[in-house]
Parts: structure tokens; C-alpha cells; sequence
């Protein structure tokens, strides 16, 4: 019977057997990749006394939102979420104007040099910005921007690599909308600022989510830039709380909670356009 | 058409005789400009600068130091602390890249197919690499504690002993990997799942036709398909495996770990620099291993010039 019954199964049961095999697979997963979040929201709902327990629990009679409370009313958490809005918004705006003024100029202009600097720029994508921060943070201190919010926001907007990528849009784009416009004798400003910026929706788009998430989360520059509490971005801000908070787990767990919330709130909202970005900036950049 | 050949010289209106400066500079400098002056001055100025403070016994206040030479580069060869952190970050990088790469490959894999709840198996995946690395680095400080920490509960619950996360030196790099692999995995399944929507479905209907399963189908059509994709997972990863920095440090909070274990080199550069004040040898360090990277680069453009095409 069994002997049998094996050559006799038709595909679809076998698709079928691999379909719920595939789904159990990803759920083991997905809740693997979901067990470190859940723990630090159950450590952050509960009372700061039961946090370290042995055996350790998921449970507690206690739960409640007193660590919560405490961050919100003892720490500067509103202020670096401030402080991260204004830097990663600066950021975004600056790499959309400047980087899709150079993709245009690199695109559809022609100069003496034109090569070559586009030649320089695409080299510059293979610069780690880590390894600059020795020189970076010497030229602030010569210019008397440490501790600014330039200092953060300035040098985070020489990114090559979104040159790069709305130039590659650019090229892509066909032409016959500028020659008609350029024969009713629009200025190349014009051309670019009515027709390609317009035409361009959807990778401005992503070069602006991927230029304000990264700037957002990156914590090494700016942590380098600014050691005045007023001025530090949510990344640099808790870096200090192990150390300022000690022992108190379930506010150290509040702090990560709501630290990591302002852009898992942006995915709930904005998860097609976010996905959409950061494959397709991660595909053709670098 | 022909009138443009002899270049006669335009009517120019005397108002015009002399145009303003910024009429005669080309349009394209014009829109290049802005990118250009932020580029030279906090990306090219910087890499030629760490280049030249290498040879400077230069510190932090800022005034140049004396010239000492090729003396910082012949004492970071001979420098065993830089080496080591040096060899963190290449265990990092090998430890990695592999499964960050496989993992997502699965994951995409697992997620591309219709199934039920697939938006929550995306988020779960994708969730944690919206996190800031302090964020990270904070809710994996608390799973790796001894005692009351989740894993080691976890294990104890199972009668396996405990293990010494964040003290022991052999595992020290090993939970940063682990760590690093939950935070980044779901940006390389975000490309692989990309990629996968782009395999024109006639593909798999002409293999169905001819009877492959599921098995076949992934290693005759799927796999080969991703293999541009691949390469460029792989260069992707390999860089920012190597740019190792945030998660080491924060998770051992700038200590480097037990005995240094877990600092990698741009670890090492920072404490020369701003905890040594040795501006000028951290500098020689850094130079160092951008070079490094550079090689790894340009060993990726020979290895994938398919991409080259698409560069220029």
C-alpha cells in the first residue's frame, strides 16, 4: 500500500505539501525575527523590580506604562527626535536639490570637464564616509562648526552615489519633450524644473526616502560632531542612556521602544513606497 | 541649417556687451556647482587630507604637527593593536557576509510565492533594519545578559549551560555577528525580492509546461536569474560588513569587548584619534584601509564588469 501510494501522488498535492512546509518555515522565521522586539516591550512594560527575574518570564501581574512614563518626562527624548527631524530633513532637501542639479548638468549639459568630473564623482561612490572622520572632524573644528547642526547636516550631502542614480534616471528619459520646449525657447533651467524634475516623481521619490532614513539612523557622524546633549539625534542620544539609566531595564527598553518607533510608524504608512525605494537605491547604487 | 556653419558674429546689443560673470560660465558647470562644492569639500577634501595628516605627527588641536615622515605608517605596521582590530574586522566580514546573504536569498524566496499573511512575514523581516543602530545595539546588550538575559533564559530552560555572550573572547565577534544579521538581513532580502518580481513569468509557465517541479524551477530558471543579483548582494554586503563600527561599539559600549575581541579597525582608528588624540596616525591607519576597500572594489569591477556598462 505505502509503495504504492508514493509514485501515485499528483503534483498539486505535492505543491500543496510544499506550500504549508514553506508557510511553517516562514512563520519559525518571522517570529525568530520578531522575538527581540516583542522582549523589549515586554521588558519596558514591566515594573523596573521584575525586569531581571530568574527564570526569566514573559508574564507579569504588573505590566503598565510607568517606564514609559519616565522616558517621556525624564529623558530628552522629544528633543533628540527634534533634533533628528531638522538634520535628516536638511539632508534629504539638499541631496534632492543639489544631486539632481549635478544628474542634469552630468546628463543632459555639455562642458569642458564634463567627463572627467562625472568620472570623479562615480570614484568618490567607493569612498567609505567612516574612514573620513578623522580629516572631516579636524575641517569642522577649522571652521568652527563642531557642535552645530551644519556639522551634521553638511557633510552627509556629498552622496555621489544619488548623483549617480538620478543621472542613470535621467539618461533613461526620452528627450523629444526637452527639444520641443527648447525650440519654444525655454532656458535649460526651465527644462529642468518643468520637465524632468516633474517626469523624475517616482525616483526623487526614493532617492529622498533612502537620503532621510539614512541619514535618520546614522549614528557615527553625527555622534563624532556633537557632544552637546541640545544637539544630539535620536541614534546619538541613546548611546548614552545604558550608561545614564544603569540598571533601570524596562526604561532602557522604553527609550530603544520609542527611539526605533518614528520610522517603523513611516513603514506602516508609507511600506510600498519605502520597499520601492530602498531596492531600487540599493540595486543601482554603488 | 547652413547659416550656423560661418559663426558670423550675432547683432549683440550694446546692454549685452558684456555679460555678467555667471552668463559666460557655462550652464552645466552652473548645475554641477552646488553637488560639486559639498563634494570637494567633505568628500575629496577629506580623503586627500587623511592622506596628508598621515604624515604629520599631528593631535587634536588642530594646529599641524611636525613632519615626521613615513614614521606613522612604518609604526602601524609594526603596530600589533592595529592588526588585531584589523583581523576583527576581516572575521566580521567573513562571518557575515554568508549568511546575510543566504538568509535573505531564503527569505525572499519563502516570500515571493502567494501564502497567506504576506505583508507580516515582509515587515517581520524588513522591521528591525529600520532600526537605528543604538536601538539595536540596546535590545541585544539585553538579550545577551547573563542570568535574566532572554537567550541565556532561554538556554538554561532547555538544561544547556549558559554562555558567556558579551565576556567570552572566542564568542565576543559572534554575537555582533548575530546581531548584525537580525538588524540587515531584510535590505538583502529587499533586493532579492526585487529581483525575483523582475523573472518574466513565461519562464516558469514554459517549465510547468515541461513538467519541472518546483525543485527544478528554482535551480534552472530562479537561481540563474539572480546571479547578476547576487554579485552585487554580495559586493553590497562585503563593503558594509567591512565598514564595521556602530554595533561593536555600541554593544560593548567603546570597550572593544573582552580583551579587544570585538574591535574592528575603524574602532581602532576612533580611539587613536579621539581617545589617543593621535590625529596623525589614525589618519595613517585610515588611509590604510581605505586603500583596503578600494582594492576590494576594484576587484568587484573585474569580477562583475556586467555592471560596467550600465556606468557610463
Amino acid at each position: 500500500m505505502t509503495a504504492v501510494a508514493t509514485p501515485d501522488r499528483s503534483p498539486r498535492a505535492t505543491a500543496r505539501a510544499w506550500n504549508v512546509a514553506g508557510l511553517i518555515v516562514t512563520a519559525i522565521i518571522a517570529l525568530l525575527w520578531l522575538v527581540p522586539l516583542l522582549w523589549a516591550v515586554d521588558t519596558a512594560l514591566k515594573p523596573e523590580g521584575e525586569t531581571t527575574k530568574i527564570p526569566v518570564t514573559w508574564w507579569s501581574d504588573n505590566l503598565g506604562f510607568e517606564a514609559f512614563r519616565k522616558v517621556f518626562t525624564e529623558s530628552d527624548l522629544v528633543r533628540w527626535f527634534l533634533n533628528s527631524t531638522v538634520v535628516a530633513a536638511g539632508v534629504t532637501v539638499l541631496v534632492l536639490v543639489t544631486a539632481s542639479m549635478a544628474a542634469y548638468g552630468f546628463a543632459r549639459t555639455e562642458f569642458r570637464g564634463r567627463k572627467v568630473l562625472l568620472a570623479v564623482v562615480v570614484a568618490g561612490i567607493m569612498v567609505p564616509p567612516q574612514v573620513l572622520v578623522v580629516p572631516l572632524f579636524r575641517e569642522m573644528l577649522g571652521l568652527g562648526l563642531v557642535d552645530t547642526y551644519w556639522a551634521m547636516i553638511l557633510p552627509q550631502v556629498a552622496a555621489p552615489a544619488m548623483v549617480f542614480i538620478l543621472k542613470k534616471f535621467f539618461d533613461g528619459l526620452p528627450r523629444e519633450l526637452e527639444e520641443a520646449a527648447r525650440v519654444d525657447g525655454a532656458s535649460p533651467w526651465r527644462l529642468y524644473w518643468q520637465i524632468v524634475l516633474p517626469l523624475s516623481r517616482p525616483v526623487l521619490a526614493a532617492v529622498g526616502i533612502f537620503t532621510f532614513i539614512f541619514t535618520w539612523n546614522n549614528f557615527f557622524w553625527p555622534f563624532l560632531a556633537v557632544s552637546d546633549p541640545d544637539l544630539m539625534t535620536i541614534p546619538v542620544g541613546l548611546a548614552t542612556v545604558q550608561s545614564s539609566y544603569g540598571l533601570r531595564y524596562a526604561q532602557i527598553m522604553a527609550s530603544a521602544v520609542l527611539g526605533g518607533l518614528p520610522l517603523l510608524v513611516a513603514y506602516v504608512f508609507f511600506q510600498r513606497d519605502i520597499i520601492r525605494s530602498v531596492a531600487h537605491t540599493g540595486l543601482s547604487g554603488t | 541649417m547652413a547659416t550656423i556653419t560661418t559663426q558670423a558674429p550675432a547683432a549683440v546689443p550694446v546692454t549685452e556687451a558684456r555679460p555678467a560673470l555667471w552668463r559666460r560660465v557655462p550652464t552645466g558647470v552652473l548645475f554641477t556647482l552646488p553637488f560639486l562644492l559639498f563634494y570637494a569639500a567633505f568628500l575629496i577634501w577629506p580623503t586627500i587630507s587623511a592622506f596628508g595628516l598621515s604624515f604629520f605627527n599631528e593631535s587634536l588641536t588642530g594646529t599641524r604637527g611636525e613632519l615626521v615622515g613615513l614614521r606613522n605608517w612604518t609604526e602601524m605596521l609594526g603596530d600589533a593593536a592595529m592588526w588585531s582590530a584589523l583581523g576583527n574586522t576581516l572575521y566580521f566580514t567573513v562571518l557575515s557576509t554568508p549568511p546575510l546573504v543566504l538568509l535573505g536569498l531564503v527569505m525572499a524566496l519563502l516570500t515571493n510565492r502567494v501564502m497567506p499573511l504576506r505583508w507580516l512575514w515582509r515587515l517581520s523581516f524588513f522591521m528591525p533594519f529600520l532600526l537605528p543602530a543604538s536601538v539595536m545595539s540596546l535590545i541585544w546588550l539585553w538579550l545577551y545578559q547573563p542570568g535574566f538575559g532572554l537567550l541565556n533564559g532561554a538556554l538554561t530552560s532547555l538544561g544547556i549551560s549558559e554562555v558567556g555572550w558579551l565576556s567570552d573572547p572566542s564568542l565576543a565577534m559572534i554575537s555582533v555577528v548575530i546581531a548584525t544579521l537580525w538588524w540587515t538581513v531584510g535590505f538583502n532580502f529587499l533586493l532579492y525580492l526585487a529581483a525575483l518580481q523582475q523573472i518574466p513569468e513565461q519562464l516558469y509557465e514554459a517549465a510547468s509546461i515541461d513538467g519541472a517541479g518546483w525543485w527544478q524551477r528554482l535551480w534552472s530558471i530562479t537561481l540563474p536569474m539572480l546571479g547578476r543579483t547576487t554579485g552585487l548582494v554580495i559586493v553590497l554586503q562585503l563593503l558594509a560588513s567591512l565598514r564595521l563600527f556602530d554595533q561593536a561599539y555600541l554593544i560593548y559600549q567603546g570597550s572593544g569587548g573582552p580583551a579587544f575581541s570585538a574591535r574592528p579597525v575603524l574602532e581602532y582608528v576612533y580611539d587613536t584619534a579621539f581617545t589617543s588624540f593621535r590625529f596623525g596616525y589614525a589618519s595613517a591607519i585610515s588611509s590604510f584601509f581605505f586603500v583596503l576597500i578600494v582594492v576590494v572594489s576594484v576587484t568587484q569591477l573585474k569580477l562583475f564588469p556586467s555592471r560596467r556598462e550600465d556606468e557610463r
